[in-house]
């Protein structure tokens, strides 16, 4: 098995290495669509309490690969993923992983905000009830309640429960479908550009968020703003043409990146 | 280590960052040639050029606000990262370093007047030629930050053990002078003054050529070689 981690340099005091076992480790990921291979053997560990940003220019594979790690490329025809992508030491491509229960554990919240067409209580309570998360009307209005405020968004919906979801602001329709994520109590979070249709105060309200629920939950997300990668993330990987680039700390990648292309792609500079 | 290589993808950013290293560069200029014609003035005793050194710090202190205000707007603006973002920061302190590499000038110029008869005391022969190696290691850093070049840094810190060598000449020399005859107190104590402040310049030039050294590499320059101690001399 080929480990294809990016060496990361030691000369600084805190590891990047982290002692405890990885939430998530890949190793030597490749996607093939058809016969393009989009991801080029692609490693890297993913920990709890800590968010993984994932940048890089349109193309690069970044958001492939995040679809990789809850088995989200199943559902596109002709894609296929070789290499290994643990949960806890589990294969999560081993034929007897309940792809069902897995995207429970892993959950994600995508580009545009998706909420059902349903009321916001359904919303929250649709992923427990088909999960048998909750043994009575009593637990799931507490799932519910507890969700939404993991979530930011109790206080602004709690009078409106029933209303549809779609009647909420984008902002808050990302942050239902935040709730809806967390309802099923997964462990990792999978967030691909989840700001990117929102304003910047709805932005920086998801961002909040981001940051309250790294304590609780292993978080990868995928941004076009590198901004935002720098604000939210405390790890960055860059990757480049499917390939990972370059994996370390995120206040090494924006100061001191050791890439040539990650330096040109941060600054501004990629062609 | 990762540098910069071609232009940003937004043209006005490089014209941005162009504008605050010419600054830079400018400010630089004016220092290095307060100093070189303080000490012209001191060896002279050129009155009316001492005059004019003083009334012209306030070039830099103008040029060092602009520094400051480009550099700002700048983060604000465009946000720079990595390399590009160790550059601003760079030249918001080599500015204020260098407009206290003018204050040195203005300070030796301020002196010029309280002399009288220095021609014959022997270190002022010394001073000329330790102040041409100082501006010459603040002419060169300069431009290693100019040209972002890592190299061209470290061979101005290299430097800076010269300069500390005609300091504790000078000191020593200077010492001599004063116990011989305490009448030469006052005007030795000045001349020491101004072989402080260059030997100060050669300093600031190696602090400038450390924050030359991370900007382009993103590491930092930590064996600094130090130079003798005067007070053990």
């Amino acid at each position: 098995m080929i480990d294809t981690i990016v060496p990361i340099p030691t000369d600084t005091a805190e590891p990047v290495a982290d002692e405890r076992a990885a939430k998530m480790s890949a190793r030597n990921v490749h996607v093939y669509y058809g016969n393009k291979e989009a991801l080029k053997g692609v490693g890297i560990d993913i920990h709890d309490d800590r968010v993984t940003a994932f940048i890089g220019p349109s193309g690069c594979g970044k958001s492939t690969f995040l679809r990789c790690l809850n088995r989200m490329n199943d559902t596109i025809p002709g894609a296929r993923v070789t290499g290994e992508i643990e949960l806890d030491g589990e294969d999560i491509y081993a034929s007897k992983m309940d792809v069902v229960q897995l995207r429970a554990r892993v959950g994600m919240v995508f580009q545009k905000p998706n909420p059902f067409p349903k009321s916001i209580y359904e919303n929250v309570a649709y992923g427990p009830r088909i999960h048998g998360l909750a043994s009575g009307k009593a637990e799931l209005d507490n799932i519910v309640e507890k969700s939404l405020k993991r979530a930011g968004l109790w206080d602004e919906a709690k009078d409106r429960l029933q209303e549809s979801g779609t009647a909420l602001s984008g902002g808050q329709q990302q942050r239902l479908c935040i709730a809806r994520a967390i309802a099923v109590d997964p462990e990792v979070i999978l967030m691909d550009e989840p700001c990117s249709a929102l304003d910047p105060i709805a932005t920086a309200k998801i961002e909040e968020l981001i940051h309250e629920l790294r304590g609780r939950y292993a978080i990868a997300i995928v941004t076009h703003n590198m901004q935002q990668a720098a604000r939210v993330s405390q790890r960055t990987a860059f990757f480049h043409l499917g390939e990972l680039i370059e994996y370390g700390r995120t206040k090494d990648i924006f100061t001191n990146p050791r890439e040539q292309r990650t330096q040109d792609y941060i600054t501004g500079r990629y062609g | 280590m990762a540098t910069t290589s071609s232009g940003h993808t937004i043209k006005a950013f490089d014209q941005d960052l162009d504008r605050l290293r010419a600054l830079i560069s400018e400010m630089g200029g004016l220092a290095e040639h307060a100093i070189r014609e303080s000490m012209r003035c001191l060896v002279q005793r050129d009155l009316d050029g001492a005059a004019k050194i003083v009334e012209d710090d306030k070039k830099l202190d103008a040029l060092e606000i602009e520094t400051e205000k480009r550099a700002v707007q700048l983060i604000a603006l465009r946000a720079p990262m990595a390399a590009d973002l160790r550059d601003v920061v760079a030249s918001m302190k080599i500015s204020s370093v260098v407009e206290r590499i003018g204050d040195y000038a203005k300070n030796i110029a301020k002196r010029v007047p309280l002399l009288e008869e220095v021609s014959n005391i022997e270190p002022l022969s010394l001073m000329p030629e330790m102040a041409k190696i100082a501006t010459q290691m603040v002419h060169d850093v300069l431009n290693a930050f100019v040209e972002r070049d890592a190299e061209a840094a470290v061979r101005v810190i290299e430097r800076d053990k010269a300069v500390d060598d005609f300091y504790n000449s000078i000191f020593r020399t200077l010492l001599t002078y004063m116990m011989e005859n305490p009448n030469n107190i006052g005007q030795s104590t000045h001349l020491l003054f101004i072989a402080k402040n260059v030997e100060r310049v050669g300093d600031h030039a190696t602090n400038i050529a450390e924050m030359v050294y991370y900007a382009a590499t993103g590491d930092y320059y930590v064996d600094r070689p130090r130079g003798a101690d005067p007070l053990k001399a």
